[in-house]
């Protein structure tokens, strides 16, 4: 069918005149002189002085890492660990993977003795733990990290000493519960670990304990990249990326570092007042003393909830850059796509007593929350039919990463769907707690955070590393991992109306549940296996796969400016923002800002809504500190799990090697 | 091929709706509420899984001309797939909104309190459940462990409580579950509309063995209640013959009588299953064994080989010592 | 990239510049500066944490009924006058912060001296409030929670402190000019949220059980 289209009107993208780019504001006050104003030294060299690969070559001098143990503890290369994040969430998830392999070889069978509860206490617990908040959470950031600088047009991300610090606080929190768990000390008591079962009487001995301090690592680290991205987002975009320039992966990002900021706080009170409860002997949780076991409920699902959307949100992300892409097309309802994402990010605040149905709290207010949790489809429907109206008007390209998001589809709104009827309070007494919950949460997390990720995999890695992965191996994967993961929890709908509860570590025979039970775990080694088919074509790939150049997906947003991989740099000169679609938009020449130093970091600041260019900052030097002061925080961490005085003799080491990061050591970064 | 993995996933999928664990197949009027709710939530959700996943595959086969600037757009597409967008939004909201109109009615059908004369307090404990049954005069109180009895046809209050940890009292043939939770009273009411015998299980982890803290109801005629509650009242039954007189003389002797009660006995323990009517029980160990000679005698002599981490001791017990004991008990009738 | 091969567009995208930035000034003053909101989202990560802080302790009330519970309020003397202390401290803070950004390296130095000064009073004080709370956290979940609220804003007091001394202690050497005078600004900033976080709190924990 002929249409004629409009023709993108050139002119639109005509770059504005320089004073609209900056803002010119002086530093100091009226009246007073700053430092800030002073001329630049003009004997530093600028990139407005030097061009072509001489450009290139000084400024990966300057940005670049040293190589050796002491130079790669000391990075700041948000490239570097970003990668850093996003291979160890992998680990985690396979980790995790691992763990739910054999709880399935375990529940194949009724009454089968391959292991028992205790160990299969663990190994649920570290499922859902690792799952959580060792891969979701991180891997979001994971991507932000990485992607945020080069999308925004910036060469770092904003405090990039403090982003290796929280990456080290990450990867120790998350060894230390792995190896709790294999020295049989890991936690048993499920990844919400509910009072009075994980409180001193019923769960005696350090297993909880590790699990709550792992809570507190796992937050620190969140927190801190979520600061990060706000700022980057607000701060350091490209000059010329008003709001409604800014890509709808990077929208994702932020409103998901805005549910962390809020949401960690809740999960971070509940385990303090736990470890508290365990460890000297408050009674926050005891009801004999005033306390009260759903005060737990009520402050962990405040934090609960808003976590599996701090999951799906970045999701949403990689679904629109990834729809945007392969459809060829500019993204349809960009304004609704980012309000929807804004809404959701509200209305996740407002759902958290669906968890406690079942608890006896008062009719009237379960009807809210049932009014709230069903609202939310509402902005999540406008995400999907925003994503099938580009998909619609434009030219679908059908390589990997659409499939993945294909299978986000089929998927996704199944869980989603199943979600509306656990916001029925009558069918949720049902059904909460047993197999069809654990069901429904697959179906959203796995189709709704996982699916968009591999997708995500295969669109990024030519970026991440210069190769295309494998299509052939790219669609083996998908299929084997969407057949096998319906076939792995779609009777677990069924087992679960049927009376099966969840958190079981085997079931009766007579139950009648075992045929059920043997197909999901048929199911999971083929879901297994397609992970085992991922990591094979990601390894073959990253040493075989073909050179792909900086564009290979002609697609639209910055960081397909930058080579592939990017130089640590990202870009030689900060480019200038006419479009939402910068590359499509400038196919030849790409217009850019000139000035910054080639000697020393320097990073554009911009104004907050307008992203007019506004100062010129340092950005970090590498430094040592930041993997110093991780050290002393994880001594003080593991060690108040032992006993509450660590948090003092933890205390000074720390503060000690936070004066040593923050102590200003006379280079260009701390004297500009 | 086809049809016969569509005949297996059909007869798969069917077979949640008959069980003596199913939500689905109801036999009491709040159970059916539900479960017809439940119908209806899958028809009409599944209606909308149906046509937007039609949508994204009809959108699929939909192209551009090759070649096209990404950046242009054509007005009228525009203005047409908004008027679309905007009406699958609109009919989201509304369906939304009747599905939240069904659920407030479930609701009160659910948590709609109605008159009944019977009334008993269930404690969850970590693994079983103990069961009360109240009465007006306090010689009709009882105690009983893992079975409750209930007339057909009316309401039954259930008070529930913890003694140690969270549990959930659930029995999916009757009505939606609710927690027990430690230092709170929380309620629910079960109604079966016949006989029969349906099994419920807790469904709150709960610890070691959460997965084998199983119970049965079941719903009789009022006279089969009533004699059945009278039995319960009554102390346990002395023994009928000598094996039984020794078993019950072994039981005394050993540390049973420390954690459980025989009514009759000596026995006082107050923390363990009431065993005065233990062998009127069609399960132990909270609905893991059936009650048999053989499942008594396994359960005493190896409790941690059923129920790995469950609070009972290993009782030592000389080999003719198990004959006895187990006639004695299975004779609690 | 056309619909059948995936040809790479291999060579990277001429340059056009459009712009020159090298005047732009090279650190800016409260929200002009990156730092600024860093600061801001640590107090509204922690600010959440206060403020379900307070949530649990007026849970805690209201399934109680009876509030505290068999002990006396704490004592209002010390903390009332704790309380006119930090709101007196406001006004040097607000000082240290306008001649930080009008880059006074005098005035600036004499006023981060008084709010050394004045926190580590402010301290000296806390120890003592604590020390009168008439409750343990061990006693009962009215007196866990007590000592919850005061223990986390202790830490943002000390932890604050600690960091103006440092500051004081930076601006006499070599390093005190330039960029330090933004992050003496945030100090302040910083200063101010302990202040506001202080204030609810002496109102639910010194005032409320009394009403």
């Amino acid at each position: 069918m002929t249409h004629t289209l409009a023709p993108h009107d050139a002119a639109l993208d005509a770059v504005p005149k320089p004073t609209r780019l900056l803002t010119g504001q002086p530093a100091g006050k009226p009246g007073f002189r700053s430092e800030a104003d002073a001329p630049p030294n003009p004997r530093e060299l600028r990139d407005d002085q030097v061009d072509g690969p001489e450009l290139t070559a000084r400024l990966v001098r300057t940005w670049g890492t040293r190589r050796g143990i002491i130079g790669a503890l000391s990075t700041v290369d948000h490239k570097i660990i970003g990668k850093r994040y996003i291979i160890t969430a992998f680990i985690f998830l396979f980790l995790g993977g691992l763990a739910a392999v054999v709880m399935r070889m375990q529940l194949a069978r009724p009454e089968s003795g391959l292991i028992g509860p205790d160990l299969y206490n663990q190994l649920f617990t570290m499922h859902g733990t690792t799952m959580m908040f060792l891969f979701g959470v991180p891997i979001g950031e994971a991507f932000a990290v990485f992607l945020l600088p080069l999308m925004l047009g910036t060469r770092n991300i904003a405090f990039a000493r403090l982003n290796a610090y929280s990456y080290y606080v990450y990867l120790f929190g998350g060894a230390m519960i792995w190896v709790a768990f294999m020295l049989n000390i890991g936690p048993d008591v499920g990844w919400f670990a509910y009072v009075p079962l994980s409180g001193p009487e019923f769960s005696p001995g350090k297993r909880v304990d590790f699990w709550a301090q792992m809570i507190t690592f796992t937050e620190v680290a969140g927190i801190a990249v979520a600061v990060q991205v706000v700022v980057t987002f607000f701060k350091m975009r490209a000059p010329g990326m008003t709001l409604d320039r800014v890509p709808l992966f990077v929208w994702a990002e932020l409103v998901n570092a805005f549910i962390i900021i809020f949401a960690l706080p809740a999960v971070v009170t509940a385990s303090v007042m736990l470890i508290m409860d365990r460890l000297v002997g408050t009674h926050f949780f005891n009801p004999a003393e005033g306390g009260d076991a759903l005060l737990y409920q009520h402050l962990f699902w405040f934090f609960g909830h808003p976590e599996v959307y701090i999951i799906f949100i970045p999701a949403t992300g990689w679904v629109s850059a990834i729809v945007v892409t392969f459809s060829r097309r500019q993204a349809f309802g960009y304004i609704p796509l980012v309000l929807s994402m804004i809404a959701t990010g509200f209305l996740s605040f407002g759902l958290w007593v669906h968890h406690m149905f079942t608890t006896g709290l008062p009719q009237l207010g379960a009807s809210f929350f049932t009014a709230s949790s069903m609202l939310i489809a509402i902005p999540n429907g406008i995400q999907i039919f925003c994503w099938i109206a580009t998909l619609w008007d434009g030219r679908p390209v059908f390589r990997t990463p659409l499939l993945f998001v294909m299978g986000f589809f089929f998927i996704f709104v199944a869980g989603g769907l199943s979600g509306i009827m656990l916001a029925s309070v009558p069918i949720d007494a049902q059904v909460h707690d047993t197999m069809f919950v654990v069901a429904h949460f697959h179906y959203v997390l796995i189709g709704g955070n996982v699916f968009p990720l591999l997708g995500a995999v295969y669109y990024w890695f030519p970026k991440f590393t210069g190769r295309m992965m494998s299509e052939r191996l790219g669609k083996w994967h998908f299929w084997l991992a969407f057949i096998g993961f319906n076939i792995t929890f779609f009777p677990m709908h069924i087992s679960g109306l049927m009376g099966m509860p969840r958190r079981v570590y085997t079931y009766l025979p007579e139950m009648g549940w075992g045929n059920l039970n043997l197909i999901s775990t048929l199911g999971g080694v083929m879901l297994f296996g397609s992970f085992v088919l991922f990591l094979v074509n990601v390894l073959v790939s990253a040493r075989r796969g073909a050179v792909a150049g900086p564009n290979p997906w002609d697609a639209g947003t910055l960081e397909w400016a930058a080579s592939s991989p990017p130089l640590p740099q990202n870009f030689d000169r900060i480019p200038v923002v006419t479009n939402r679609e910068p590359l499509w938009a400038h196919r030849n020449t790409l217009p850019v800002a000139a000035g910054l130093s080639v000697e020393n970091r320097e990073v554009i600041i911009s104004t907050a809504t307008s992203g007019r260019a506004d100062l010129k900052e340092s950005s970090p030097e590498p430094s040592i500190w930041p993997f110093l002061a991780a050290i002393a925080t994880t001594i003080t961490f593991i060690g108040s799990i032992f006993t509450p005085w660590a948090i003092v003799w933890g205390g000074l080491p720390t503060m000690i090697t936070l004066v040593g990061w923050f102590w200003p050591k006379g280079n260009k970064e701390d004297e500009a | 091929m086809k049809r016969t993995s569509f005949v297996l996933l059909l007869s798969v999928s069917l077979a949640g709706c008959q069980g003596w664990q199913s939500a689905l197949d109801a036999h009491g009027p709040a159970a059916r509420t539900l479960a017809d709710m439940f119908w209806i939530f899958t028809a009409v959700l599944g209606t909308v899984w149906v046509l937007t996943l039609g949508a994204l595959l009809l959108a699929l086969r939909r192209r551009r001309a090759a070649g096209t600037d990404p950046l242009a757009t054509n007005p009228a597409i525009e203005r047409r797939m908004t008027v679309v967008v905007s009406t699958a939004i609109g009919m989201t909201f509304l369906t939304v909104l009747a599905l939240t109109g069904i659920s407030y009615g479930g609701q009160r059908v659910l948590y709609g309190h109605k008159d009944g004369t019977l009334t008993l307090l269930v404690t969850g404990r970590q693994w079983w459940w103990q069961i009360m049954y109240e009465d007006p005069q306090p010689n009709r109180v009882f105690t009983t462990a893992n079975e409750i009895h209930i007339p057909v046809g009316e309401p039954v209050l259930i008070k529930l409580e913890s003694a140690d940890v969270i549990h959930s009292f659930w029995i999916p043939n009757l009505t939606g579950k609710m927690d027990a939770i430690t230092g709170r009273q929380n309620q629910i009411q079960i109604q079966a509309d016949r006989p029969g015998v349906y099994r419920g299980q807790c469904a709150e982890f709960c610890g070691l063995q959460h997965a084998h803290m199983g119970m049965l109801v079941i719903a009789e005629t009022k006279e089969d209640f009533e004699r059945w509650r009278n039995n319960q009242i009554a102390s346990a039954k002395p023994p009928s013959n000598p094996e039984q007189q020794r078993g019950m003389e072994i039981f005394l002797s050993k540390p049973c009588v420390m954690c459980h009660q025989i009514r009759g006995t000596d026995a006082g323990g107050k923390i363990a299953p009431d065993l005065t009517h233990v062998g009127s029980r069609r399960y132990i160990a909270a609905g893991t064994l059936e009650t048999t000679r053989g499942n008594i005698a396994a359960w005493i002599i190896d409790p941690h080989g059923i129920k790995p981490g469950v609070n009972m001791p290993t009782i030592q017990l000389e080999p003719d010592e198990v004959q006895p004991l187990v006639s004695f008990l299975e004779g609690l009738k | 990239m056309t619909s059948s091969s995936h040809q790479p567009l291999s060579s990277p995208l001429q340059h056009n510049v459009v712009l020159n930035v090298r005047q732009l000034p090279s650190y800016g003053h409260g929200s002009r500066s990156s730092q600024w909101w860093g600061i801001m989202g640590f107090c509204a990560a922690e600010g959440t944490g206060f403020v379900l802080a307070f949530g649990a302790y007026f849970y805690l009330v209201f399934i109680n009924g009876v509030w505290p519970l068999s002990s006396k309020p704490p004592d209002i003397y010390t903390s009332t006058f704790h309380t006119a202390l930090m709101l007196v401290s406001l006004w040097p803070n607000y000082l240290t912060r306008k001649y930080s950004e009008r880059e006074d390296l005098r005035k600036v130095r004499r006023y981060l001296v008084i709010m050394s000064v004045l926190g580590t009073a402010l301290l000296a004080l806390r120890a003592f409030e604590i020390a009168l709370l008439h409750t343990k956290w061990d006693h009962n979940a009215y007196g866990s929670i007590v000592w919850l609220l005061l223990g986390f804003h202790t830490l943002h007091l000390v932890t604050d402190v600690v960091d103006t001394i440092i500051l004081t202690v930076l601006m006499f050497t070599r390093h005190g000019h330039g960029r330090r005078f933004n992050n003496i600004g945030q100090n302040s900033d910083y200063w101010t949220f302990v202040v506001a976080a202080w204030i609810p709190l002496y109102v639910i924990v010194y005032l409320f059980p009394r009403w």
